[in-house]
Order: structure tokens, then C-alpha cells, then sequence
């Protein structure tokens, strides 16, 4: 197929980890767990992004192509 | 249960996924152009892409709720439905049916039933399947709808609509395509919005052995040994023994033999989209992929069920929600997430669930437009149509499937585990439909005549058992949980069942049975309606063995099945 399934896989967990990230640094909404305060959306707002970066890494050859 | 108030932030998450999905469907759309890109991806699916799809697809409403609420309810047993309930039927169907699905060049199940027996057959398979796919497919929306409802307090109606509308742009853009995208994006999303719940419950409960702790505590309080929540085969030495109300050889041969190798060899929901791989070796390998992550989402989906459990006995902050005189089990998994998760992650945690009851419904629609335009359309209504006519037939069929998806949503009445009512539409249809293939595909003399009469046979079998028996939950009350045959004839129900499962998992063994005895008895009877040459690439015994392709050796067919198997049968040990 022409579309690699990547680039929009890369692209809207990279866009959602950055939103959640900001949020997460900007907000003081927390999770709590086990009597501790985590910054949930910050630390998964850039696991998200490093695995969008993922997937825009893998997809580099189809967005030269295109 | 009290309600999520969702920020603004969430509504953002939320947004952008809609975005996306609809973009998908728009950006396909340019690469529709024949009946073969729109129901087949014009055979041009990655093996990777595919495998996530196949998993993806029946990862609809009842997995991710069902199988949190069974979390909570039976434990880690829930587990069955995974590691024997699916890695030992994906194995098969990759490793020794796949090369005549992909290799009969059929563009669907039934179709494959009118090259190796007859028009009847076919028609019998298609047509039973089509109203299934759009009774799941209602069923998925109904139940996104009402959680929404719940959670929320959106409207029910509204939110119907506006999912069904949705699976209707992307799917009527982008076709069978669009779907399998978009399963793949609600896998990653799954395993991406709900990991971190179990990190969280874990870390609040103790760890596993701080849940075990809990989980001993509220199995004492029915009765039932230490243990039985966090081990999967040991309770199951008696049906009396464990709150699944079932015993190992019900579990073994009813789930994983029968229902199993039904749904996961001859549904052609998932089927297609090993179908749609690009290439026999990747076709192959589709069902494997999709078995590596199936077998490890217990700990993705059960084990947050276990955690609400075990957290409700302990006490002190969480609490699963009650409905009447228990818990709303299936309310384990939305109460984990309102939880633990902040604005932010809570639209992501919404988002996912949202997106595999859409995903749900979509593969519903994708496999009935294609079996409706293929099998029922061409195959009896207009043989002669073009290429152009029954891509647009497809199109329509979308539309139409998605209005009577609407009705069968509104039709959709109310279970207390929407999986114990699938697992009985499934016996009913789907588990004689295993013995017709198994037969057809490896025993070269089983005839047209055998298999529609064996198919027919086993589904007013399955009926004819479930009548005459009764589940003990059902409480006397006969319908759904069986014994209406037995109060027609005026007698007593000649069996109790301990559960719901029970009586349906045998329900299921006796209708294969039924089907597989039929078909070979009335084959025998009756003379062969194919040549040898027309099985040719049908039937294993006439097909030459496909050559091992040119792919690395860990990605063969067989070796890659062969390790899959192993890793389940450990999973399986450890959690003896």
C-alpha cells in the first residue's frame, strides 16, 4: 500500500506525547500511587514521544519518497 | 458509578485521534480504485501491519471490558481465553490452513467453501456470518454508547451516531485498508494508554504478592482455597472447585479446541486480514505476529481486572463500583482509569477504549461488506457485475451495514458479561463450522452434501443441546442460559450446567461433535461433487508442499510457530 502505516503512527503519538508532556510540566494534575505523587503526563508524554520518534525513524525512506 | 469529568486537555487527546483516524480514510482514498484494493488492500499488507490488524480486530468491546470485568470476577484463569483459548488455534491457522486460504485465491472464508464444496455451503456460511458480524457489530456500539453514557453523561443516541459516523467516513474511504490502519493505531494506543495503569495498581496493592495477598482474601470469602484467583489450571481440577464453574477437560476441549479454533481459524473478521497480506509467507505469519502480543495482553487487561479486585478488599480509596447486590465488574477497568490516571493521560486512557470498541466495529463492517458484496451479491444477485459495480456495492454495503449496525445497537439487550453471550452466538454458528474446514481441508473424500448437512447439523445441534440443558446461574429461568426445548416438551432440563461457561463451552464440543460425525457420515454416502484437479491447492493430501520461502529462518512458518507455542506453554506453567 502506499501510505506507510508508520508515518501516521509517528506522527500522532509524537503530537500526543508532546501535548501530554506540556501538560505535565504546565498542570498540576498528578497521579498518585503507593502514598507517592508522579508526574504520570509528563514521564508518559515523552515515552509516547520517543516512540513516535520511533516510528518516524523507521518510516524515513517512505517521507524521502513522498 | 460516579462520573469522570473530562478537561479540556482530554477533549484535546481525543481530538487528535479523531483527526487521524479520518485522515487515514482521506489519504487512502485516492488509492481505492478496483473491488480488490477496497475489500482485499490489494493484497499489499505488510506481514507485520497485518498481524497487529488480526490481533487488533478482535480486540473490540468485550475484550477490553469483558475481559477486566473477568479479571476481577474469576482472576488470572481469565487467562484461558488467552493462552488456550487463542495461541494454539492462531498457530494452526498460520502454519497449516493459511496456504489455502491465501493459496485458493478465494476473497473470502465462504468463498473458499464454494471452491472446495458447493454454492450451498457458501451460502449457508455467508449468510449465518453476515448476521452475526452485524449482531457484534450493534452489540459494540451499543455498549460504547452506554459506557459513554455512564462515564461521562453523554447522550446515548449521540454518542451512537457520532462513533457510527465516524467507522462510516473511514471505512466508506478507505476500505478494508482504513480498518486495518486503524487497528493497528488502537493496538499501539491499548498497550500505550493502559500500561501504565498496571504500574500503578502494582506499585499501590503491594506488588503481585500484595495482590495475592487481597486476592486469597476474596476467594476465602466464597469459598474457595487460597490461590484460586492467581493460579489458571490448578482450580480447574473440579467444575465445583473454581468460580468459572467448570472443570479442565470443559475448559481444554471446549474453549480451546472447539470455540477457539472456530473463531480464530474460520472467522473471517480476522481471516481477512491474513488475507490481505502481501504475500503467502507473510499470510503465514500474520496469525503468529498477532499471537506474540495476544499472549502477554493478560497482563495488560486481566491483571488491571485482578488489581480492582484485590484493591476493593483491602480498602481505602478505591473501590470497584456495586450494582445491585455484587459488583459492576464490568465497570473494573473505566473505574482503574478515573482512578489513577490525571487529565491528560484520563484522554488517553479514553481515547484507547473509544477506539477499540470503533476498531470492533469497524472490522465487523469491513468483513460484511466484503461478504455481502462477494458471496451474496456476485455470487447470487448479480454474477455479471463489473469490477466498478462492486466497488461501489461496497461502498454502499458500508453505509447500509452501519444503519442496520444502528438498529442491532438499539436491539442490543443487557448482559451481565457481554462475553458469556458472545461465546453462545459463537457455539451456535461457530463451533460446528471448525469440524467443516478441519474435515475439507485434510480428508480429500469429504463431499458438498457432507458439509452443508454437517454445518446444519451441528448449529440445530448446538440448539438442541443448549435447549435441553440449563445453566445453574440461570436460576431456573429458561431463554438465553438454556432449557426452553426441555419446558417445550414439558420435562425437566436433563442437565445443570455449574455456570453460563460451562453450558456453553459443552454446547460447543456437542455441536462440533455433530458436525464433524454428519459430515463424514453423509460423505461417505455420497459421491464426490469435485475432481481431484479442482482440489487441487483446497485439500492438503492434493496441494504440493508449499517451499519454504526465502525468508530468514526464524520468520519460517513453522519455526515461528513452534517458539510461539513454546512461550505460551510457559506462560502457562508459570501460572499453573
Amino acid at each position: 500500500m502506499n501510505l506507510d502505516i508508520r508515518l501516521p503512527l509517528g506522527l500522532m503519538f509524537g503530537i500526543m506525547g508532546l501535548i501530554l508532556a506540556g501538560y505535565g510540566l504546565a498542570s498540576g494534575d498528578r497521579a498518585m500511587a503507593g502514598g507517592e505523587v508522579i508526574n504520570l503526563n509528563l514521564w508518559w508524554g515523552l515515552v509516547l514521544l520517543v516512540f513516535g520518534g520511533g516510528m518516524l525513524f523507521l518510516a524515513r525512506g517512505s517521507i524521502q519518497k513522498s | 458509578m460516579t462520573g469522570i469529568q473530562l478537561g479540556g486537555i482530554d477533549y484535546v487527546i481525543l481530538i487528535v485521534y479523531f483527526i487521524f483516524v479520518l485522515g487515514i480514510g482521506w489519504a487512502l482514498k485516492r488509492y481505492m480504485k478496483t473491488s480488490s484494493d477496497f475489500f482485499m488492500s490489494g493484497h499489499a499488507i505488510p506481514a507485520w501491519v497485518a498481524g497487529l490488524a488480526f490481533l487488533g480486530a478482535n480486540l473490540g468491546a468485550q475484550e477490553m471490558i469483558g475481559m477486566a470485568a473477568s479479571g476481577a470476577k474469576y482472576g488470572i484463569m481469565t487467562s484461558h481465553f488467552y493462552w488456550v483459548g487463542a495461541i494454539p488455534a492462531m498457530f494452526f491457522v498460520g502454519v497449516f490452513m493459511m496456504p489455502f486460504y491465501y493459496g485458493s485465491k478465494a476473497r473470502s472464508v465462504p468463498e473458499y467453501l464454494k471452491l472446495r464444496f458447493d454454492e450451498k455451503t457458501r451460502t449457508f456460511n455467508a449468510a449465518s456470518f453476515a448476521i452475526m458480524t452485524l449482531f457484534s457489530s450493534g452489540i459494540s456500539m451499543h455498549a460504547l454508547a452506554k459506557l459513554l453514557n455512564l462515564l461521562l453523561g453523554w447522550d446515548y443516541h449521540v454518542s451512537l451516531w457520532i462513533s457510527a459516523a465516524i467507522v462510516l467516513i473511514y471505512i466508506y474511504l478507505g476500505g478494508l485498508t482504513s480498518a486495518i490502519y486503524n487497528e493497528v493505531i488502537q493496538f499501539f494506543l491499548i498497550v500505550l494508554g493502559f500500561a501504565p495503569i498496571v504500574f500503578l495498581g502494582l506499585k499501590d496493592i503491594g506488588g503481585w504478592a500484595g495482590m495475592t495477598a487481597q486476592l486469597d482474601k476474596v476467594a476465602a470469602s466464597q469459598n474457595f482455597p487460597p490461590g484460586t484467583w492467581t493460579h489458571s489450571w490448578t482450580p480447574l481440577a473440579t467444575a465445583t472447585g473454581n468460580p468459572l464453574g467448570i472443570d479442565w477437560f470443559g475448559m481444554a476441549m471446549g474453549l480451546g479446541f472447539v470455540l477457539s479454533f472456530g473463531y480464530w481459524c474460520t472467522d473471517f473478521l480476522v481471516v481477512q486480514r491474513a488475507m490481505a497480506a502481501n504475500s503467502m509467507s507473510a499470510a503465514r505469519r500474520t496469525p503468529l505476529i498477532a499471537a506474540v502480543p495476544k499472549m502477554l495482553f493478560p497482563f495488560l487487561i486481566i491483571v488491571p481486572g485482578m488489581i480492582a479486585m484485590a484493591l476493593t478488599m483491602k480498602g481505602g480509596g478505591f473501590a470497584l463500583p456495586v450494582k445491585g447486590d455484587s459488583f459492576d465488574y464490568d465497570m473494573a477497568m473505566p473505574a482503574m482509569l478515573s482512578h489513577y490516571f490525571p487529565h491528560g493521560m484520563l484522554g488517553l486512557g479514553l481515547t484507547a477504549l473509544m477506539a477499540s470498541f470503533m476498531s470492533g466495529m469497524a472490522g465487523n463492517v469491513t468483513a460484511f461488506n466484503t461478504v455481502w458484496t462477494y458471496d451474496l451479491y456476485q455470487g447470487h444477485i448479480n454474477r455479471k457485475a463489473s469490477d466498478s459495480h462492486l466497488l461501489w456495492m461496497g461502498r454502499a454495503t458500508t453505509v447500509v451495514g452501519i444503519l442496520l449496525s444502528l438498529v442491532t445497537a438499539y436491539l442490543a439487550q443487557q448482559f451481565n458479561n457481554i462475553m458469556d453471550f458472545l461465546q453462545l452466538v459463537f457455539a451456535f454458528v461457530n463451533a460446528p463450522l471448525f469440524a467443516t474446514f478441519l474435515l475439507g481441508m485434510f480428508w480429500r473424500r469429504t463431499t458438498g452434501n457432507g458439509a452443508f448437512f454437517g454445518l446444519l447439523g451441528g448449529t440445530m445441534g448446538a440448539a438442541i443441546c443448549q435447549g435441553l440443558t440449563i445453566s445453574r446461574e440461570a436460576h431456573g429461568i429458561v431463554g438465553i442460559k438454556g432449557g426452553w426445548l426441555a419446558q417445550m416438551f414439558g420435562m425437566p432440563p436433563v442437565h445443570t450446567y455449574y455456570s453460563d461457561m460451562a453450558l456453553s463451552f459443552w454446547t460447543a464440543i456437542f455441536a462440533w461433535t455433530f458436525c464433524f460425525v454428519i459430515t463424514i457420515a453423509i460423505s461417505l454416502m455420497t459421491k464426490a461433487n469435485k475432481t481431484d484437479s479442482e482440489l487441487t491447492g483446497l485439500v492438503y493430501s492434493l496441494t504440493p508442499k508449499p517451499a519454504e520461502e526465502a525468508v530468514a529462518w526464524y520468520l519460517q512458518p513453522m519455526k515461528f510457530g513452534l517458539f510461539v507455542v513454546a512461550l505460551a506453554v510457559a506462560l502457562n506453567a508459570l501460572f499453573f
